[in-house]
């Protein structure tokens, strides 16, 4: 699972009013390589929850040179910084680990790189 | 035509033996491949823009494979361990979440830019457990569905309808949800090549709001449809002749067959009075 699908995912459990973001522990994470498109990540910036990117990021220990804040206008002009949030959102990858749910402490399970959202009745 | 979602839930359908066949099966790939070009043709996204779409039912990955092909970046969902295994395995680029869409769409508000699916709505339309209610599960999932999407956003499915009454109980979920648009039928003539794709847009589109046009709809081989039935005005018949013409007309006939037909006079084809 890549940062980019975990900043965007949500926990979809009966009586969640946010559920976002979800807590993840990881216990093997991987890079693979992937082409780099600056304009992609320009217009994916403004979608991001950008603190919720940095924490994550922080805690998988890939968070060096992420810039703390987005500028006003939402926009990165240096090269370097985009390629490091092309870094952090693409190329890293969650293969073991776990997410779990910030409201009802619901737990999924993330293996071979697949987080399982899958509930359960009357869930 | 078989229906895979008759012989079981999709998750146990979709196993490993299934799995391996859209790996190995060429028509199977081609026909997916085909589908899912249309598909993203339809979803008529700006050329010039990377976009973020959401692949519901991505299987193992085969309709993503178009989707990164023409320079977008996609997430998938499906319900089958084994497809999504294929998947992972075939390093697509995209990543794959194990997710039942019936359970709704876990991603944020305003997360995509489009929506493709291939042959899964039909499934939605099973209720392959006790507590499966069909129009519930449609239901929170266009409404999830929605809420992920960004305004203006498409999202295309392609689907196998078993009835025009299933077609209709997922358009009219879909409608509630909020989602506006409709059918766009592909070769509506041929049994074969007859494909269906639902266009939703949610909010307001932006540019082209217009329904795409089918392919293969040129009707120059059908009849064309004529109302001259149903005007209402009731035609003459014979041309225009009078009711003492008609009759003259048919002792002529009966005359010249050798019959016995009695001789005009100036009583043949007269009104009798009211009182006779």
């Amino acid at each position: 699972m890549k940062l980019l699908t975990h900043n965007m995912m949500r926990s979809h459990c009966k009586g969640v009013v946010n559920g976002f973001p979800l807590k993840l522990s990881s216990s093997q994470v991987d890079v693979k390589e992937i082409e780099f498109n600056p304009d992609f990540i320009n217009r994916m910036l403004s979608r991001l929850e950008w603190p919720a990117l940095v924490q994550i990021a922080n805690q998988l220990g890939v968070g060096e040179g992420l810039p703390e804040m987005l500028p006003e206008e939402q926009k990165f002009e240096d090269e370097d910084v985009l390629k490091k949030i092309h870094h952090v959102l693409l190329e890293v990858e969650v293969v073991e680990g776990e997410l779990e749910c910030p409201e009802t402490g619901r737990k999924f399970p993330i293996s071979k790189g697949i987080p399982d959202m899958r509930l359960n009745e009357e869930e | 035509m078989s229906r895979p979602e008759h012989i079981g839930p999709p998750e146990l359908f979709y196993n490993d033996s299934e799995a391996v066949k859209y790996t190995n099966n060429t028509r199977i790939i081609e026909i997916q491949m085909s589908m899912s070009a249309r598909a993203i043709e339809l979803l008529n996204l700006p050329e010039d823009q990377p976009s973020f779409i959401l692949d519901v039912g991505c299987g193992s990955g085969l309709s993503g494979e178009g989707i990164t092909e023409a320079g977008h970046y996609w997430v998938g969902m499906d319900i089958s361990p084994s497809m999504l295994e294929i998947a992972v395995e075939r390093e697509t680029d995209g990543d794959v979440i194990l997710s039942d869409i019936g359970e709704g769409v876990p991603f944020r508000a305003g997360s995509f830019d489009g929506v493709i699916s291939i042959s899964v709505l039909q499934w939605l339309c099973n209720a392959d457990k006790v507590s499966h209610n069909p129009f519930k599960r449609l239901k929170r999932f266009f409404t999830m569905l929605y809420s992920s999407m960004r305004s203006g956003g498409r999202a295309v499915f392609q689907v196998y309808p078993e009835s025009p009454k299933q077609m209709e109980l997922i358009t009219e979920q879909a409608t509630r949800c909020g989602f506006t648009g409709g059918v766009v039928v592909d070769f509506p003539n041929s049994t074969k090549a007859k494909k269906i794709f639902l266009c939703l847009f949610a909010g307001t589109p932006v540019g082209n709001y217009q329904l795409p046009q089918g392919l293969g709809n040129e009707n120059e081989n059908t009849i064309q449809y004529s109302n001259d039935r149903f005007t209402g005005k009731k035609r003459k018949r014979n041309g225009d002749v009078s009711r003492k013409e008609w009759i003259q007309n048919k002792k002529q006939k009966m005359r010249a067959k050798g019959k016995d037909v009695t001789a005009d006079s100036k009583y043949t084809a007269r009104k009798r009075k009211p009182k006779f």
